[in-house]
């Protein structure tokens, strides 16, 4: 594969907490433009791979490369956004505005000198539009709605304009039509944007409607390919039958 | 800074207390969101012990007491990392070693009382110009610090993980955060003396978080109860003849009741 391509290269990772492995021998790229999708069951390691990419813990064994630059020397973060998973445990006090919530991603920094007050508000009202929140800019964070708050956080992992998003269960607690917008607005991104993304979730219409690879995790990889290779392979059987995937109707 | 002796002690006084409290205003904004609020109440206790080795070795107090609470918030926060103890339980281990250091050290130093005990009530009125000077830049850079890193701490304070995978140096920061809230305490023991530095980390910030709708509303609103205490607490201790460090701590109460009955008045 062309180096240009390959925004991420996981080699041979294996991760343990405190002596327990959770992560063994993983291995796979990630090309530009790729719509990938992590699935498994609960605790088979999907956020700790995610964060392991992130840099948030350092592999017990195997390396992360991120961009073409190991893990521990990247410095583009304004490249990547992040939803983490159950972003909506909210401190209810918390006083920031929705507007603040995303400007927190704005950091400044040799990338970003010069992006003046006027230049940040409309990057940060732009995002709130895209998921449908601009109308709430000025409302305190705890005051919102579950599904409101994850909204935000998805607002606020755009608003650099990344080339590269991961979303680890995004739509937990997001209600239906509005997961459907939320996909389709993730498709745009990912098509007219070419904006790469990952996204750990267990809802297999949303893998079949707009996902081009898919990774299955149980500690191990269990498969990686092409969503139409997906549909074919054992790992897409088992995972059916032993109800690890859930449909919702979009 | 010739001005600045020429002025009388209770401008001084004035000046200073209002740049430590509203230092100690802003950082209580975020230790009380960071559920660090009582480290303030650990490292004033081990700050006493901090001045009475200072009195012991005969050197500077203060300067003792800051090298030995910014050693204490650093262990603190150490051992909240590394032994996955909770932070009030770490601040519980740090507080009364400190405390019993301080009562050791001051036995064996023979000077337990006048000194000793100047600190724990705090009289800003009584300070000397020098250290009243001192105390209005220390606390300015404090606050310098704090809203030049404003977005990152409050990012940090959100959401540590979320901001660590934007390129915040979250370790750097909670460093930073350790030294400004030992600099501060040791400010706020000069103002309002060991016993009642908690008040001014906690007190003003709670009441503005009681009514912001935004982050830089609640630290606005904080300096805002902050500056309303010191000048009315200075000008009660003043004319009543009370003790500033009393009078201040309960004029941040008042205005505490205040923003409390206002946001449920907003709230109904
Ligand atoms: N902080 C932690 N300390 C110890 N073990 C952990 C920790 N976080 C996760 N684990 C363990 O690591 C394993 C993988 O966890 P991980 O969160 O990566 O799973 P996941 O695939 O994201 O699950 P889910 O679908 O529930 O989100 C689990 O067995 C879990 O018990
Ligand atoms: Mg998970």
């Amino acid at each position: 594969m062309n180096e240009a391509r390959e925004l991420i290269r996981v080699e041979g990772v294996s991760f343990q907490y405190d002596s327990i492995p959770v992560l063994e021998e993983v291995s796979f790229s990630i090309a530009r433009g790729d719509f990938m999708a992590i699935l498994g069951p609960n605790g088979s390691g999907k956020t700790t791979l995610v964060k392991l990419i992130l840099g948030l813990f350092r592999p017990t064994k195997g390396r992360v490369l991120l961009l073409g630059k190991s893990v521990e020397e990247f410095r583009a973060w304004f490249k990547i956004g992040y939803v983490p998973q159950k972003a909506t445990h909210i401190d209810p006090f918390f006083p920031a505005s929705a507007r603040e919530v995303v400007a927190m991603a704005l950091l400044s920094g040799p990338h970003v000198a010069g992006r003046g007050k006027k230049e940040e508000d409309e990057a940060v009202t732009l995002a709130l539009e895209r998921v449908g929140m601009a109308a709430f800019r000025n409302r305190p964070i705890g005051s919102l709605s579950g599904g409101q708050q994850q909204r935000v956080i998805i607002a606020r992992a755009i608003v650099n304009a990344p080339e590269l998003l991961f979303l680890d269960e995004p739509t937990a607690g997001v209600d239906a039509a509005t997961q459907g917008l939320f996909y389709e607005m993730l498709h745009r991104l990912n098509k007219d944007q070419r904006i790469t993304i990952i996204l750990v979730t267990h809802d297999i219409g949303i893998v079949n409607k707009h996902v081009t690879k898919v990774a299955c995790l149980n500690q191990r990889l269990v498969f990686h390919g092409t969503h139409a290779e997906f549909c074919q392979s054992e790992a897409f059987k088992t995972m059916l039958a032993s109800g690890h995937l859930v449909s919702h109707t979009h | 800074m010739e001005a600045f002796f020429g002025y009388g002690f209770f401008q001084r006084a004035l000046l200073a207390g209002l740049f430590v409290a509203i230092a100690c205003a802003i950082l209580g904004v975020f230790l009380i969101l960071r559920r660090d609020a009582m480290i303030g109440h650990g490292l004033a206790h081990v700050t006493f012990g901090g001045v009475a080795l200072g009195l012991f070795l005969n050197v500077l107090p203060l300067g003792a007491a800051l090298v030995v609470a910014i050693l204490a918030s650093l262990a603190i926060m150490n051992l909240k990392e590394r032994a996955g103890l909770h932070g009030d339980t770490a601040i519980g281990i740090f507080s009364s070693v400190g405390m019993a250091l301080g009562i050791a050290l001051a036995t064996l130093a023979g000077r337990f009382n006048a000194d000793l005990l100047s600190y724990l009530f705090g009289d800003i009125l009584a300070i000397d110009a020098l250290e009243v000077g001192l105390s209005t830049v220390l606390a300015a850079v404090v606050i310098i610090a704090i809203l030049a890193n404003y977005r990152r701490l409050m990012y940090l304070t959100f959401d540590r993980e979320a901001a660590k995978a934007s390129g915040v140096k979250t370790a750097h920061l909670d460093v930073l955060l350790a030294i400004l809230t030992s600099v501060t305490v040791v400010l706020g023991m000069k103002v309002v003396g060991i016993l009642l530095v908690t008040a001014l980390l906690v007190i003003p910030a709670a009441a503005g978080l009681l009514l912001a709708v935004s982050f830089k509303q609640a630290l606005l609103f904080s300096s805002l109860v902050a500056s309303l205490s010191v000048v009315f607490g200075l000008l009660a201790a003043f004319y009543l003849d009370l003790p500033a460090s009393a009078t201040v701590v309960l004029f941040s109460f008042l205005l505490f009741v205040v923003f409390f009955l206002l946001r449920r008045k907003k709230l109904s």
